[in-house]
């Protein structure tokens, strides 16, 4: 039979998440025995290449290019999984959801210090990616089937949460794994 | 400066893989196929310096930190230095500056190890244009299993380091402005010690494979993505390279002084950062020079070619041996940044095991505080390179102010040159771009380590698709990292 597949994504969030899943260190290697990776930014497929069992996502939705890769992963993945406080509920980059986006810009891009910017323009070029206006938890864009919270989650966390799945046994989290913080 | 217009064809690398953040590339090709412009685009925005303010000073180091979780610790040490500033506790304790530092070389070893094994080994020791299917450190642990397995447990050393200093792995919170929060127990000492010797020769090992590597294909090498640039980092009064803290300095491509000894507040006396239409991450500029030629490079290359000598014996013997290559004068071999990364992981090693030992890590004495400031600068050499925290803060404790210059960002010049040049060398009238020319495109760029998380203070991520368009805007080719 073959091995089931895994794909992950970091979406607005700040990899921390896929730092916490190579944090299982050496039981790397037993991972790969157990799964094959589709897309993922640890390797170079850059477009899925079939059906994939479970997706990881890391950080939730501040673009439209996160929006679009965050319904690729639904379409393509059967199971998947919001990782962490970003993907959860929008995390950190969600504190400026209480800012009009106009004034975060301004701010890096015309008021800072250290800002040269004679044109008094924001980037606005065609090829980077319309931000929304406010970031969104993934579970706003598409359905989200497991919530893993923590930021982030915790590598033993992560590694419990994906052996019970592929080897089809409940989650069974102990209570200090699960923890916001 | 080229427009995109049907004339030309538009050629797009989405996403940049093996790379920390989102990114893409785009290249232009003229009616005979020869490459007109070619752009690194950074595609996130957070919005950093405006929502930290109004939070309370005491709560940045830990809430900065999460632009980056890559190298939490370097924007989390950043941030403190200012804070230690702000609350008048800039002359921390010995036992407090030491356990930063320590914290800081952990953090150096796990970040560089994490890129050299997992993110670039690949292309090394399989070649710039082998199979996808392998190319990534799953296919290392298949075909080189020892190497990988030093590479985890160096990055896992790493990450133990920052747990008995930090609390946490990812995203702790062990410095606190004037000081530190805990100091490391016997049994955390002893616990990391244990494993010392084994870790030396393993970063001794991947020294020697990014040295190697780098000679034995020198010829090959020494043009790919390269050119010649000004180099800046913080530095050691007495010209040593140190990591956590020093004054700014800069040196031209052939190794002359642009400034030096400069105090670390001034910062914006020196450094401004252009804003182009194109990308969401500024380009910083020596203001002296102007932003046109003021564009420099910084992180382990820049540092090696600053540094007057590493204060560690088996790293100043390796960087004797690096400069020796160009004969003593700066290196501008965009590839030498794996080899000088390297360099400094066996540089952190040395002073991890120097510090262990220091019975100061026990010391009971953690915290500082003096007369209050209203404004504060913090500047660290992170792994990528120099990283510049800026606030204010107002009587009430809120943020007023936050500027912050990532090091990747002092690295968005370079990075680009890096792809313009191999785009000029590998796509020119290429009529057809495989997987393979795209890969060349993203090596140039992953020597640089760029994280553009962090870059952006946005949403992180780098994904590359490349799409080839005839002069009339018909789609010839397209092609997907896939």
């Amino acid at each position: 039979m073959a091995k089931p597949k895994v794909a992950t994504t970091s979406l607005a969030g700040c990899f921390g998440c896929h730092m916490s899943l190579l944090d299982i260190d050496e039981r790397i290697l037993q991972l790969v025995e157990l799964v094959d990776f589709d897309k993922s930014p640890i390797n170079d497929i850059k477009k899925f290449t079939g059906r994939v069992d479970v997706g990881l996502i890391e950080g939730g939705c501040a673009n439209e290019e996160n929006v679009r890769v965050l319904q690729d992963f639904r379409t393509h993945c059967d199971v998947l999984i919001s990782v962490g406080d970003c993907a959860t509920m929008g995390g950190i980059p969600a504190l400026r959801n209480m800012i009009p986006l106009k004034e975060c810009l301004d701010e890096a891009y015309l008021n800072g210090p250290t800002v040269y910017n004679p044109a008094g323009k924001v980037p606005n070029d065609p090829e980077i990616p319309l931000l929304l206006n406010k970031v969104y938890p993934a579970h706003e864009v598409v359905k989200i089937d497991y919530f893993l919270p923590g930021c982030p989650p915790s590598a033993d966390t992560i590694w419990e949460a994906l052996v019970a799945l592929l080897t089809d046994k409940p989650v069974d989290l102990p209570y200090e794994l699960i923890k916001y913080d | 400066m080229v427009e995109a217009t049907k004339k030309l064809k538009r050629i797009v690398i989405e996403p940049v893989t093996r790379v920390e953040g989102h990114g893409k590339v785009t290249i232009l090709l003229d009616q005979d196929n020869n490459v007109q412009q070619a752009r690194l685009h950074i595609v996130e925005f957070r919005g950093f310096e405006r929502f930290i303010q109004g939070r309370p000073y005491w709560e940045v180091p830990v809430v900065v930190q999460r632009l980056c979780g890559i190298c939490p610790v370097s924007h989390h040490l950043a941030a403190a230095k200012a804070m230690d500033r702000i609350v008048g506790g800039e002359n921390l304790t010995p036992t407090a500056e030491k356990l930063r530092r320590l914290m800081h070389y952990g953090q150096t070893l796990q970040s560089h190890a994490l890129h050299f094994f997992h993110l670039v080994s690949p292309d090394l020791l399989f070649g710039f244009d082998a199979d996808v299917a392998i190319r990534n450190v799953i296919g290392v642990a298949a075909k080189f299993p020892d190497l990988a397995v030093q590479g985890v447990m160096l990055r896992k050393f790493g990450q133990e380091i920052i747990k008995a200093t930090a609390g946490k792995k990812i995203h702790g919170t062990g410095a606190i402005p004037g000081g530190m929060n805990k100091n490391l127990s016997i049994a955390e000492r002893d616990a990391l010690l244990k494993d010392m010797a084994q870790m030396m020769d393993w970063a001794r090992g991947a020294l020697k494979v990014a040295k190697d590597y780098t000679l034995d294909n020198f010829d090959e090498i020494k043009g790919f993505g390269s050119f010649d640039s000004s180099h800046l980092s913080i530095r050691r009064d007495d010209g040593a390279m140190d990591l956590y803290d020093g004054k700014l300095c800069a040196i031209d491509s052939t190794g002359k002084t642009i400034f030096e000894g400069v105090d670390n507040q001034k910062y914006n006396d020196i450094i401004a950062e252009e804003v182009r239409n194109w990308s969401y991450m500024k380009f910083p500029f020596i203001k002296s020079i102007g932003p046109e030629d003021g564009w420099y490079r910084v992180g382990p290359l820049a540092r090696v070619n600053t540094a007057k000598f590493i204060d560690t014996p088996e790293a100043e013997a390796a960087r004797k041996e690096f400069m020796a290559v160009t004969d003593n004068k700066p290196n501008n071999v965009t590839m030498a940044y794996h080899w000088a990364r390297m360099i400094e992981l066996l540089h952190s090693m040395e002073k991890i095991q120097m510090l262990l030992n220091d019975p100061d890590l026990q010391g009971e004495d953690l915290v500082v505080k003096g007369e209050r400031r209203g404004e504060a600068v913090g500047i660290i050499e992170a792994p990528r390179g120099t990283l510049f925290h800026h606030y204010k803060v107002n009587e009430d404790d809120q943020v007023t102010m936050c500027n912050l210059i990532v090091s990747t960002t002092s690295n968005n010049e370079p990075m680009n040159r890096a792809v313009q040049g191999v785009a000029q060398e590998y796509l020119s009238g290429k009529p057809e771009i495989t997987e393979g020319l795209l890969n060349h495109v993203e090596v140039a760029i992953r020597a640089y380590d760029p994280c553009l998380s962090c870059a952006t203070h946005a949403m992180g991520k780098m994904p590359l698709t490349i799409e080839l368009y005839d002069a009339d805007g018909n789609l010839l080719d397209s092609k997907a990292k896939e």
